[in-house]
């Protein structure tokens, strides 16, 4: 558990990190908490020579919220956005969220950047910002591009974002309506067995809008279109409800691992995705 | 003394046996001051880890160091072929078998020690891991005992002779992947009460193989001084005393000169019982390097190699009258041991008292037949927070009582009662030929029922049950009992040795002219708080202060011989040496009062702190001035000084037991378990420091959890270790453990000279079948029979999945 040797670095700008990027290529990898990169590194399964510490970078910090908008700079810690009262009040599934995020420790370190822009399949934050509809900010040797959450994911791992790129920032839209965040997890710590995001909006008693996505059944989150499409117009009756678990089943592929077999997690997403529409309807 | 001191105060202020007090040792470890094996730091120390292999079953064709040589930093690369001339290149294990140093031409296990790299610091030397290029040649793997009972693959060469197996250490080999057979009770007349019986229970069990995983792993600092020739280890073990001895004779380095400290173990729990490659390659690099060389594990090298716990296959068949009065047992168990036997038990036990397996009741007729086995998998087989095999034993007999009543349609804690070994039967001598010192059985079980409401609970469960068929309620009801017997303070010298060393134990105190003192032991604590309750028992036995008692292990230079701590055995065997010891102590300080109070000695009597003249209570002198007066006055017939060391030779184990009631609701549809309610009562004999055995009950009852609910090492068919990290394996936090309810009774020892038992193990070994227990009582409704553990979500969905509960 020693990584091999590399050179850190610490720039006070994006240009600074930009620039290092430029000079050794594949060569080079950008750390924002270091939860994912710094455990690969000591496996020897990553290997980074020049690592780029982003703690210091200007503009990377920070929650605003205004004009219906919310902008989370991308090393907002897990910690932050839980702690942050004003974001609690306009989306509190993200403290929801977050605060089934392993431990405090990890929080503390965690950031909403590196987590989104990892592609670990595991990660809690891709799936929900799928969820709010989020769009992520990009910035690289061609100047900067925005990207929503919901094209951002290819496979595990693989992104839109390109190698010389660094994720600056993720905005999202006041979400509307009833929120709901259910995760099913082996022990605190763990990734999602499987985790769903849900936000609905109600109106006179019938489904306005519906925003459903899953977590770690799939190499990639999975924003399921055809679970919002079945709740919509409905009162979420029963039926409306298994439609929309039977649609999300269809989207998902999840793997057997050490949380179990693929038959388990299929079956448990389905009551969690029940679980998590029930109660954001509860809120709506 | 003044006089309005009264003996309540006196008392009070020894804090001796039954206080809850305060452990001394938190100060530093709360701080972060204490002091562990890598917290040693010497001038010039190097740092050596092992190249370990990627495969489970290959050959070795060649191993080339070069480019290792040439990573900056790095001194040395060992591999078998140094190793061999020394003769070092294979160890002696605690089981009589061998096991490997360095690959000796092949692997057996993922992670076995290939070869050692030794560099100026941990980072060179993990460079020069990555540089050392290993060919290997695939062999076909066995994971599975049962397989490789019948392959002709032979996966240690050592086994076959002219194609045939050659008798292992402890008799005949039934095939070449075959360790030993080891039998206890009476075979037949167990056949023949089985096959004429009313009613007859049989059952399959997986006790799965896991980890005990201490939060510290393992490691050492050898330091090898040429020029007064001495060398010293410090490391991570439970038995100093019996490493020291190791070796020596291992090495030929004379005994006198080989000094093994044990600093402060951050747990233990078994893992660090046993001899590992990483010391003989620690001590062998500090010979060759004439520099201390350190070794420390990580996580995953601990996970994946050093000792595991259990791995046990139990098939058992219980028989009963069709009132439910048991009249036989018969438990055979297929024991994977790995790629070498290297379990830590008494040399005459190779299944350790897996023979304790009759549990708490009076089964008149039994067998238990072990047969243990290679494959390709690490070596271990250690007693993780239990008393040789005792988990497995209780684990297994809990579980063919359920089996039983429900072959018997019977309430299993009725089914309890109706076999409990009655309070008037002890001592008892088991089928299986323990002789059970004390109990009482039936009180114990009354109070944890009646605490819990036992009758209340399976109304409630009916209910329960009800709702669930009516489609009210996903979620069930279960109600785990256990009751368990612990073996544990092994043990006397007659049947108890480790590799021909007795297992005694010793104390030796010192008492200092001003009424103070310190007391060595041959023991180790690795968090049971020995420096807090070995001073409490002292100061009742002797009458100075606990706080003024200074307790001291760890040290072979230094503390008389002793063979460490496990099994529960520090308080049964070193605690029994403690007390005699202190009495030395009293019986030459009666003497020292005597003369100073000029009375004959049968004419004073110890009380509390002093001793006073018979009839005149007026009249007396304290310890502390009994202490000053044996440093500063000469006494006619009377050695100066005051001084006396123990070795106690246990004249039989002790046996506590307990009575363990677990409530848990079970989500069916996504296997998540709640536990509601868990309730302990543990009777461990006379009580030293209640407050200890509460953390200690806590922290069993915890690993109980982590095991029965999803703590495994599993394996896939390649034998690649699919639970490496913390990630997989399951090490339970704060958020996952329930609280705990502890109660107790007390049944002292009749043999130990303060009536104590041990405790430290007893909730694990209660803990496991009692989570277990809930979770499968949680569907015995539906049919459940036997489900094997851990019980973790998808297994418990898998149950319900299997009993027809989801749509």
């Amino acid at each position: 558990m020693i990584p091999a040797a590399f050179e850190y670095y610490r720039p006070k700008d994006l240009a600074g990190v930009l620039s290092i990027l430029e000079e050794h290529g594949d060569d080079a990898r950008v750390m924002a908490g270091g939860h994912s990169l710094i455990p690969m590194m000591k496996l020897r399964m990553a290997e980074v020579p020049h690592l780029i510490d982003l703690q210091d970078v200007d503009g990377l910090h920070g929650i605003d919220i205004s004009n219906g908008q919310i902008r989370l700079g991308a090393m907002v810690t897990q910690a932050e956005i839980i702690d942050h009262e004003g974001l609690a009040a306009v989306a509190p599934i993200l403290r929801e969220a977050a605060l089934q995020i392993a431990d405090p420790q990890v929080r503390y370190m965690g950031t909403i950047g590196g987590n989104v822009a990892n592609g670990d399949p595991g990660n809690d934050m891709p799936g929900l910002m799928q969820c709010v509809n989020a769009t992520f900010h990009l910035i690289g040797p061609e100047g900067e591009r925005s990207v929503p959450a919901r094209a951002f994911y290819e496979a595990a791992y693989m992104t839109a974002r390109e190698d010389e790129e660094v994720l600056t920032a993720v905005t999202l839209p006041v979400p509307d309506g009833g929120y709901a965040y259910e995760k099913q997890k082996r022990k605190i710590g763990d990734y999602a067995t499987a985790a769903a995001a849900v936000q609905i909006v109600k109106e006179d008693g019938v489904c306005k809008a519906a925003s459903i996505a899953m977590t770690n059944l799939s190499d990639t989150p999975v924003f399921s279109e055809d679970a919002c499409a079945a709740l919509l117009g409905t009162a979420l009756d029963d039926a409306a409800v298994k439609a929309a678990v039977t649609a999300m089943l269809g989207d998902i592929d999840p793997s057997e691992d050490n949380r179990g077999p693929v038959a388990f997690k299929k079956h448990v997403a389905g009551v969690i995705l029940r679980r998590a529409i029930e109660r954001a309807w509860s809120r709506a | 003394m003044k006089d309005d001191v009264t003996r309540d105060e006196r008392v009070a202020n020894l804090k001796g046996m039954g206080c809850s007090r305060k452990r001394v040792e938190d100060a530093r470890f709360t701080q972060g001051k204490g002091n562990y094996v890598d917290d040693i730091k010497l001038d010039g120390m190097l740092f050596g880890d092992f190249v370990r292999s990627p495969y489970a079953h290959a050959r070795i064709k060649n191993i080339d160091a070069s480019a290792a040589m040439e990573v900056p930093g790095v001194l040395a690369v060992l591999t078998a072929a140094d190793l061999e001339p020394l003769g070092l290149h294979w160890m002696p294990t605690l089981a009589g078998d061998k096991q490997m140093v360095l690959a000796d031409g092949k692997v057996l296990f993922q992670g076995q020690e290939v070869a050692f790299v030794v560099a100026e610091d941990r980072y060179a030397a993990a460079d020069g891991i990555e540089a050392v290029v290993v060919e290997y040649e695939e062999l076909p793997v066995i994971v599975d005992p049962f397989e490789a009972l019948k392959t002709d693959v032979v996966l240690r060469e050592d086994t076959v002779q002219d194609g045939k197996p050659v008798d292992g250490a402890h008799g005949p080999r039934k095939h070449h992947n075959h360790i030993f057979t080891w039998e206890a009770g009476d075979k037949d007349p167990t056949e023949e009460v089985i096959a004429n019986a009313d009613v007859v229970a049989e059952e399959t069990m997986y006790y799965h193989r896991t980890h005990p995983c201490p939060l510290e792993t393992c490691g050492c600092v050898a330091s090898m001084d040429k020029v007064n020739g001495k060398l010293t280890l410090w490391g991570t073990f439970q038995a100093p005393h019996a490493i020291r001895t190791v070796v020596s004779l291992i090495s030929g380095i004379e005994e006198h000169n080989i000094r093994v400290i044990s600093p402060d173990i951050g747990g233990g729990f078994g893992n660090k019982v046993g001899a590992y490659p990483g010391y003989v390659c620690s001590v062998v690099a500090s010979i060759v390097t004439a520099k201390p060389v350190k070794w420390i594990e990580d996580r995953m090298d601990n996970l994946m190699t050093t000792a595991f716990a259990r791995d046990y296959w139990m098939k058992g068949r219980i028989s009963a009258t069709k009132e439910g009065k048991i009249t036989g047992l018969h438990c055979h168990v297929t024991a994977d041991h790995g790629g070498f036997d290297a379990c830590a038990d008494p040399t005459k036990f190779p299944a350790g008292f897996m023979n304790i397996c009759t549990g708490s009741y009076d089964i008149p007729t039994a067998f238990l037949e072990v047969d243990g086995v290679y494959t390709n998998k690490a070596p271990g087989g250690v007693s993780y927070r239990c008393s040789f095999r005792v988990t497995e034993a209780v684990y297994f007999i809990e579980r063919m009582i359920e089996v039983l009543a429900i072959e018997l349609n019977m309430d299993a804690a009725e089914l309890r009662r109706i076999n409990f070994i009655k309070k008037e039967q002890f001592p008892y001598t088991a089928a299986l030929g323990w002789e059970y010192d004390s109990g009482d059985y039936h009180t114990a079980w009354d109070k944890a029922l009646k605490t819990v409401d036992y009758e209340g609970l399976r109304a409630e469960q009916a209910r329960r049950v009800e709702d669930f068929k009516a489609g009210k309620t996903r979620k069930l009801m279960g109600i785990g009992l256990s009751f368990f017997t612990e073996i544990v303070g092994a043990g006397p010298v007659k049947n108890c040795d480790i590799l021909g060393l007795g297992m005694f134990d010793s104390c030796e105190i010192r008492i200092h002219p001003t009424g103070s003192a310190i007391a060595r032991l041959g023991t180790i604590s690795q968090g049971q708080g020995h420096a807090t309750t070995f001073a409490q028992i002292l100061a009742s036995e002797i009458g100075l202060p606990a706080d003024s008692i200074t307790i001291e292990e760890g040290d072979t230079d230094t503390a008389p011989y002793g063979l460490g701590t496990y099994g529960s055995r520090s308080t049964p065997v070193a605690g029994a040496a403690t007390a005699m010891a202190g009495r030395k102590i009293r019986a030459k300080a009666q003497m020292i009062a005597a003369y100073l109070l000029e009375v004959h000695d049968d004419d004073v009597e110890f009380d509390v702190d002093r001793f006073v003249v018979k009839g005149a209570p007026e009249k007396f002198k304290t310890m502390k001035d009994i202490a000053f007066a044996a440093y500063n006055q000469a006494i006619p017939g009377i050695e100066p000084g005051l001084e006396a060391v123990s070795y106690y030779d246990p004249p039989n184990m002790t046996y506590p037991f307990g009575a363990y009631v677990c409530v848990m609701d079970i989500d069916v549809d996504t296997g998540v378990p709640d536990i509601r309610r868990f309730y302990a009562l543990d009777d461990c004999g006379t009580r030293i420091n209640p407050m200890i055995i509460e953390g200690q009950v806590h922290g069993g009852l915890t690993e109980a959890l982590a095991v029965a609910l999803g703590q495994e090492i599993a394996y896939d068919d390649m034998g690649n270790v699919k639970t490496g990290t913390l990630m997989d394996f399951f090490l339970p936090t704060a958020w996952e453990v329930p609280n705990y309810e502890t109660d107790y009774t007390v049944t002292p020892s009749p043999h130990h000279p303060i009536g104590a038992k041990g405790v430290g193990e007893s909730p694990h070994v209660g803990g496991v079948p009692c989570f277990s227990n809930a979770v499968q009582d949680a569907f015995r409704a539906f049919g459940n029979r036997h489900t094997n553990m851990p019980h973790d979500h998808w297994r418990i969905w898998r149950t319900a999945n299997a009993l027809g509960l989801h749509d």
